[in-house]
């Protein structure tokens, strides 16, 4: 139980650096190697993928379109052609098998950003404790549809700062940087977290989408757990670890709620191996009462 | 024994408060992001004069709720002709949108229309397919002062890279005033042909274009609802909707008669002026001339001689 420098300590000197950190190398080579696919085309002209990540096409043959964004489109008003519809489908059928929120955590081009922030942030020691509810998300969610069916245009496409990044890396950046650098500004200096975990509706709608997704964080060697908190202290949404690892009212070992990344941060992280990917199948302890861990998110919050 | 169900009720009432606290400043805080996203939409509906959507663009208001801003038009586009809207430097098209500026490169009409085809969702309207049809903008020339043809030389350059010749620029002979007696060929754009596909403004030899791709609603004019052009009126209907037309009169000497929508002037109708019956000679200047030498006693200026009296 000796407290560590820095969470994650104990695991490298028991898994060695490289394992300790592999989830880590694997989610920047997925989310460094996708962009690098996006950027083959402008950069070198090899177009194995082409668009970004509101909609592209791969080999010109798979269409890919981001469902939110095409559902505001819908809500706006607009009817759109099959391929974006198909896109949208084929998207929106992986992301409900391995969870909404691998998105964020291997795909999305802004975690690296926030990530930068959140890392400088332990390195100064910020601490700004903000009131900043991880619900507001959602509200921002819901308003962005409203605000698309009341304009009848994609509003929040105007400072999406996921879509603007991306797209600025690929197609040029403008005066996008700005945005850019004010999310990794107030998440390096306002709140822990604070875009990716409270306020970004990208995150918020593919939580949604994956909310009963197949492939799942398990603790299923929960009682090795040593309480050293490491995986609390890096987990991005820290609420959504205890219930299944602490077992609160008879929870099942799997990490059910849909905010979880799946970034295995938490299996890097820990020495005592407690955590794995798994199936969200077999969540059930010795008693029968793992239905009650619906409601335990609400049992801590932020 | 009595305190435990107490308990559990103050911590079940704290939780209630403090979930509506959460809820509260969650929704506090959205609203907030919400309307500042939303009065700067408001900025963002029209496109500036200066860009032009790709062909087969809806209108502006509906193509901002149909472009998911993915830049696949760009990559298809083989000229490199359309760029997506940048955050901030584009002059207010809105971000991550194709367009063009004309007088940089303009669209080179392609007869697949390959960016409509690379559309996924049909914010470039897919029913488009020739590439005639394609209302991309109206050319307009907007500066008469500078044009050349204007005046009087012999430029022609946007006429002559039309792509669609003849039809959507065609040259109108007028009388040059200023020489007194040679012709202006002024370059004349016709709404119902120009698919603003920007040549014209591309090789405009001026420093400055003359001639400008603009939004059909900066271009063109509209008529009050209620108005109607007389004549096309009269041409479908076949007569005139309002009255019976008089008959026009011309005071004309004998012999003449005056034809309003085709020929003009028609003189004597086979009848020899010599052997004519009237008194008038065939030379209206006679006529005047006499009267003024007899002053006004005979013919046919007897009612004015007599209000004299």
């Amino acid at each position: 139980m000796s407290r560590a420098l820095h969470p994650g300590a104990d695991a490298v000197q028991q898994k060695g650096r490289l394992a300790a950190n592999k989830w880590l190398l694997a989610r920047r080579g997925s989310q460094l190697s996708i962009l690098f696919l996006f950027l083959l085309g402008p950069w070198f002209g090899v177009w194995i993928v082409t668009g970004n990540l509101n909609s592209s096409l791969v080999l010109d043959v798979l269409p890919l379109t981001d469902p939110y964004i095409l559902l505001q489109s819908l809500v706006a008003g607009h009817v759109p052609e099959l391929s974006a519809i198909t896109g949208a489908l084929i998207v929106t059928a992986f992301y409900v098998l391995v969870g909404g929120r691998v998105y964020c955590s291997w795909i999305c081009p802004v975690n690296m950003i926030t990530d930068a922030a959140q890392w400088l942030r332990e390195q100064f020691k910020i601490s700004g404790a903000s009131s900043l509810s991880r619900k507001t998300r959602y509200w921002i969610l819901a308003f962005t549809f409203i605000l698309s069916i009341v304009t009848g245009s994609i509003v929040w496409e105007i400072i999406n700062p996921v879509s603007m990044l991306h797209r600025g890396l690929i197609f040029g950046m403008g005066l996008a940087w700005i945005i850019v650098l004010g999310v990794f500004l107030l998440d390096l200096l306002v709140s822990r977290r604070a875009w990716c975990s409270h306020l970004c509706p990208v995150g918020a709608f593919y939580s949604l989408l994956g909310n009963n997704s197949l492939i799942r964080m398990r603790a299923d060697n929960r009682e090795a757990c040593d309480d050293c908190m490491d995986c609390f202290m890096v987990c991005p949404e820290q609420q959504v670890i205890r219930t299944a690892l602490k077992a609160i009212n008879g929870a099942g070992p799997v990490i059910t709620s849909s905010n979880c990344t799946n970034c295995g941060r938490c299996i890097d992280v820990c020495a005592k191996d407690v955590f794995h990917f798994g199936l969200r199948l077999n969540n059930k302890v010795n008693n029968d009462v793992s239905d009650s861990n619906k409601f335990s998110d609400k049992t801590v919050t932020s | 024994m009595n305190t435990q169900p107490t308990k559990g009720k103050n911590v079940a009432n704290h939780s209630r408060r403090k979930f509506l606290l959460d809820s509260a400043r969650a929704a506090g805080a959205a609203s907030l992001v919400a309307l500042g996203v939303g009065l700067y939409s408001r900025q963002a509906v029209s496109l500036p004069a200066g860009a032009i959507r790709p062909p087969g663009a809806l209108d502006e208001k509906d193509f901002l709720g149909a472009c998911v801003r993915c830049g696949l038009c760009v990559r298809d586009c083989p000229y490199d002709t359309l760029k997506l809207a940048k955050f901030g430097d584009s002059g207010g098209v809105a971000t991550g949108t194709p367009y063009f500026t004309a007088r940089d490169i303009p669209c080179e009409m392609c007869e697949d229309i390959p960016c409509v085809k690379a559309c996924p969702t049909g914010a470039l309207d897919h029913s488009l397919e020739d590439i005639d049809d394609a209302r991309m903008g109206l050319a307009v020339l907007i500066d008469e002062e500078n044009c050349l043809n204007f005046q009087g030389l012999r430029c022609d350059v946007c006429y002559r890279v039309c792509p669609v010749i003849d039809k959507a620029i065609t040259l109108e002979m007028r009388h040059n005033v200023r020489s007194g007696k040679h012709a202006l060929f002024i370059p004349t754009v016709h709404s119902d042909h120009c698919t603003g596909c920007g040549k014209c403004e591309r090789s405009c030899v001026l420093e400055t274009t003359a001639i400008r791709v603009m939004p059909f609603e900066l271009a063109k004019g509209e008529l009050g609802h209620h108005y109607r052009w007389g004549w096309k009126e009269k041409n479908r209907a076949g007569e005139s909707l309002v009255a019976p037309d008089v008959e026009h009169r011309y005071n004309l000497p004998q012999g003449q008669s005056y034809d309003i929508e085709g020929e003009g002037l028609i003189m004597n109708q086979g009848k020899d002026p010599a052997s004519s019956d009237s008194p008038f000679s065939s030379n209206p200047l006679d006529t005047l001339n006499r009267n003024s030498l007899n002053d006004g006693s005979n013919g046919s200026l007897s009612k004015q001689g007599g209000t004299r009296k």
